[in-house]
């Protein structure tokens, strides 16, 4: 089985799409001729032709709204957005627009678009280029949000995506798109290629949206979490010992409520894990539904762990990114607890 | 001592307000069959003229003039003349319909009728208008069925839409309309996107893109424009300049002192400007258009200049903002009145044909209102089930156990 990164192996999932489907274009900031800033579509141009691969204007309303009228004649637009940071201008298009296409058009137009975007921090990307807008879509009906955390689950969710008859928005930890993460900003990335994860059959296959996996088996706590969190809940547990199971959401809507209320039976315990600043995040909603479906099994109240209610901070970037240290602490105060 | 006055900025008025008398001397109007028409692929810059006239055809006398007069089928004139009747009584019968408390909200197109119409006439099967919501004319004037526009209206249990869209935000892909988003502005890039599909398989299809004069300020029409002129798709944008947007005359929007039309030179994309209550006239600049786009020479954006006769929405009152008389003093004159005083003036059309074509269509739609409210009428009949349907093409689990609990 070839050995990828989260990179090529997201390249590799439209290489394959567009292939098998001539209706597929992908389209964005830089994505045509350079093959995008992180080199996602890097050669996709020259294989497929400009028809089906092109540069956009700096416009995501128009990225985004062009995917819709593409999708409404019969296409299966992958687009980019540059940076989840730069999603804001295309909000109205995603929640107004496509995510209600289906329902308002009384299922005659449907809008199967995909959109990547890269999220999260860790690479000093500032205020700017580091933001986690999941929860903004999340609470869209309409629209599906996935994540992956791994070269497998990259191709296989984007696959599943650009097959979806719904609009899904595949978030890209960028932080992972070369290397798994140690949980340690002081320590180099290291490499998909000595990683499980980063063995990626070629070809077609996909992985399903709305189900989690369980990336660590345990029986002490259930840690829900998604993204480059996964790698940070990993770190903490070698680091205090404690046995916790590592729920990997990788599909945040629709969610997979029975893996997430089966864990915490299980287990008694749950922390939620992730970057992006806690009031309102997504946290929130796991915290919600782990209380009303596992109240009487819980062994201690629900733990968020999360970024702070700050914008992304360019200098004090470790200090904002929930690292092993806080997530370990809070582990323990929680094991602690009766 | 500062040697500078303090700064003032501007807020553009228009040209009366209640209890003023109507004024629209700042309109120059040229005279009909003045403007020239262009090669079909002429470049866009040899054309700027256009943007700032108004091209007109049907003069005082109601004969068709100049070269934008020329090769228009009679049949077209009398089919678009009985669909602007059987608009106006649609209308006039919906508007009822909410007074009387069977629907929500209501929007008129009265005085607007020509520029869906006759811009329809123009087209062909399988053109996708990407509409806003003063276009019932490219249904009406089609053969949908005049009584799902009724179901619609009243979300009644025969609504198409299943009771999930306000009022009038039809969708019908069949008849090329594309589903209407209460949002401004926003199908105008989806028609941009549209087009670029239809070039990118090979497809002779062109799109129309549908906007107000106030929307123009939103980013959606922008993007379209520069998306437009980058790629170049068979796209015709259609600005309906009635020359308000609620209560906000079109200054506010950015065209008091420049056409709207003239937006499109800094694009590079070809523009007109049009008298939108002259059904001759709209009929021959968007064949004009539409052929330019299918032909492979790429975007062109018309201007039509016309007038909101009625109140913006059922929910609104003009009065409390313009001048009472203004609609009567528009000086474009009523699309319907034009088209029926040129088609008299050839023969082609009387007084009593017309008396009794406005008859005919007001029962047709008594008829089809009367039946659409047997299955309901503001909301009755339509099942709350259907609201957790078509979130997805499936329901995924979390609106299964909603509904579930809804007890549906
Ligand atoms: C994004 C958005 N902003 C505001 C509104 C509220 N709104 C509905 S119609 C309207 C005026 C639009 O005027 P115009 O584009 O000139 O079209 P007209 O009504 O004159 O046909 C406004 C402000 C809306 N529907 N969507």
């Amino acid at each position: 089985m070839p050995q990828m990164s989260m990179i090529e192996a997201i390249r590799d999932a439209m290489d394959v799409k567009m292939a098998e489907d001539d209706n597929v274009v992908v389209f964005g900031e830089d994505v045509g001729y350079f093959g995008g800033v992180f080199r996602c579509t890097h050669g996709l141009q020259d294989k497929y032709g400009k028809n089906r691969v092109f540069d956009s204007p700096i416009n995501e309303s128009g990225i985004v709204g062009a995917a819709i009228g593409m999708a409404a004649y019969g296409l299966r637009p992958c687009v980019e957005i540059q940076f989840a940071d730069y999603i804001y201008p295309a909000y109205d298009q995603i929640v107004s627009e496509a995510a209600r296409l289906r329902y308002r058009s009384g299922e005659q137009f449907t809008a199967p678009i995909t959109i990547r975007t890269p999220v999260g921090g860790g690479i000093f990307g500032g205020q700017t280029h580091s933001q986690s807008p999941e929860s903004l879509f999340t609470h869209v009906a309409g629209v599906k949000s996935v994540i992956p955390s791994n070269p497998y689950d990259a191709k296989g969710l984007l696959i599943a995506a650009m097959e979806d008859p719904d609009p899904v928005i595949v978030f890209e930890p960028k932080r992972l798109y070369n290397g798994p993460f140690d949980g340690h900003h002081d320590r180099p990335a290291s490499n998909w290629s000595k990683h499980p994860l980063g063995d990626v059959p070629e070809g077609h296959y996909t992985v399903e949206i709305g189900k989690a996996s369980t990336f660590r088996e345990g029986k002490a706590v259930t840690i829900l979490t998604y993204g480059t969190m996964v790698y940070v809940a990993e770190a903490a547990v070698k680091e205090t010992g404690i046995d916790a199971e590592i729920i990997d959401l990788r599909s945040l809507l629709p969610l997979d409520v029975d893996a997430i209320v089966e864990s915490v039976k299980k287990t008694g315990r749950c922390m939620v894990l992730h970057e992006a600043t806690q009031t309102s995040g997504f946290g929130a909603e796991l915290a919600a539904q782990v209380q009303e479906r596992c109240f009487y099994h819980l062994e201690s109240p629900v733990v968020r762990v999360a970024g702070y209610d700050t914008p992304y901070p360019h200098a004090q970037e470790w200090d904002y990114f929930p690292g092993p240290a806080r997530v370990g602490r809070e582990l323990k105060a929680m094991m602690e607890a009766v | 001592m500062s040697d500078y006055e303090p700064l003032k900025f501007y807020v553009p008025e228009p040209t009366g307000r209640p209890g003023d008398e109507p004024d629209f001397t700042k309109l120059e109007i040229p005279e009909a069959g003045s403007a020239r028409k262009p090669a079909i692929d002429c470049r866009p810059q040899e054309i700027k003229d256009l943007a700032t006239t108004i091209i007109r055809v049907m003069n005082r006398d109601g004969e068709a003039v100049g070269p934008w007069a020329e090769d228009i089928d009679d049949g077209v004139l009398l089919d678009g003349l009985k669909a602007m009747i059987r608009t106006r009584a649609f209308d006039e019968r919906m508007m009822t319909l909410q007074r009387q408390g069977k629907t929500s909200f209501y929007m008129k197109c009265t005085g607007e009728e020509a520029i869906a119409i006759a811009h329809k006439a123009a087209q062909t099967k399988g053109d996708m208008n990407f509409p806003t919501y003063r276009q019932q004319g490219l249904l009406l004037s089609t053969d949908y069925p005049m009584e799902d526009m009724i179901n619609q209206i009243l979300s009644n249990e025969k609504d198409p839409l299943k009771g999930r869209q306000l009022p009038i935000l039809y969708s019908a892909r069949s008849h090329d309309y594309f589903t209407v988003s209460g949002n401004l502005g926003t199908q105008f890039i989806h028609a941009v996107g549209w087009a670029m599909a239809s070039a990118i398989k090979g497809d002779t299809k062109i799109a129309s893109a549908w906007i107000g004069d106030g929307s123009t300020a939103e980013n959606d029409f922008h993007s379209a424009l520069v998306n437009a002129s980058v790629y170049k798709p068979p796209v015709v944008f259609n600005i309906v300049n009635n020359q308000w947007a609620i209560s906000s005359f079109r200054g506010i929007a950015g065209g008091d002192e420049a056409t709207f039309a003239e937006r499109a030179h800094g694009y590079d994309i070809p523009s007109l400007r049009v008298d939108g209550n002259d059904f001759l006239a709209v009929y021959a600049v968007s064949r004009w258009a539409i052929e330019r786009a299918r032909r492979g020479f790429g975007p062109v954006l018309i201007e039509w200049v016309t007038y909101r006769v009625a109140p913006h929405s059922t929910s609104d009152d003009p009065s409390k903002y313009r001048p009472k008389e203004e609609s009567t003093a528009w000086p474009l004159g009523d699309p319907i009145l034009r088209l029926k005083n040129h088609l008299i003036a050839r023969g082609l059309w009387s007084e009593e044909r017309h008396a009794q074509a406005e008859s005919e269509y007001d029962e047709e739609v008594r008829v089809a209102t009367k039946e659409a409210e047997s299955h309901g009428v503001m909301g009755a009949g339509s099942s709350p089930k259907d609201m957790f349907e078509a979130v997805f093409e499936e329901l995924p689990p979390h609106l299964r156990e909603q509904r579930q609990k809804m007890g549906v």
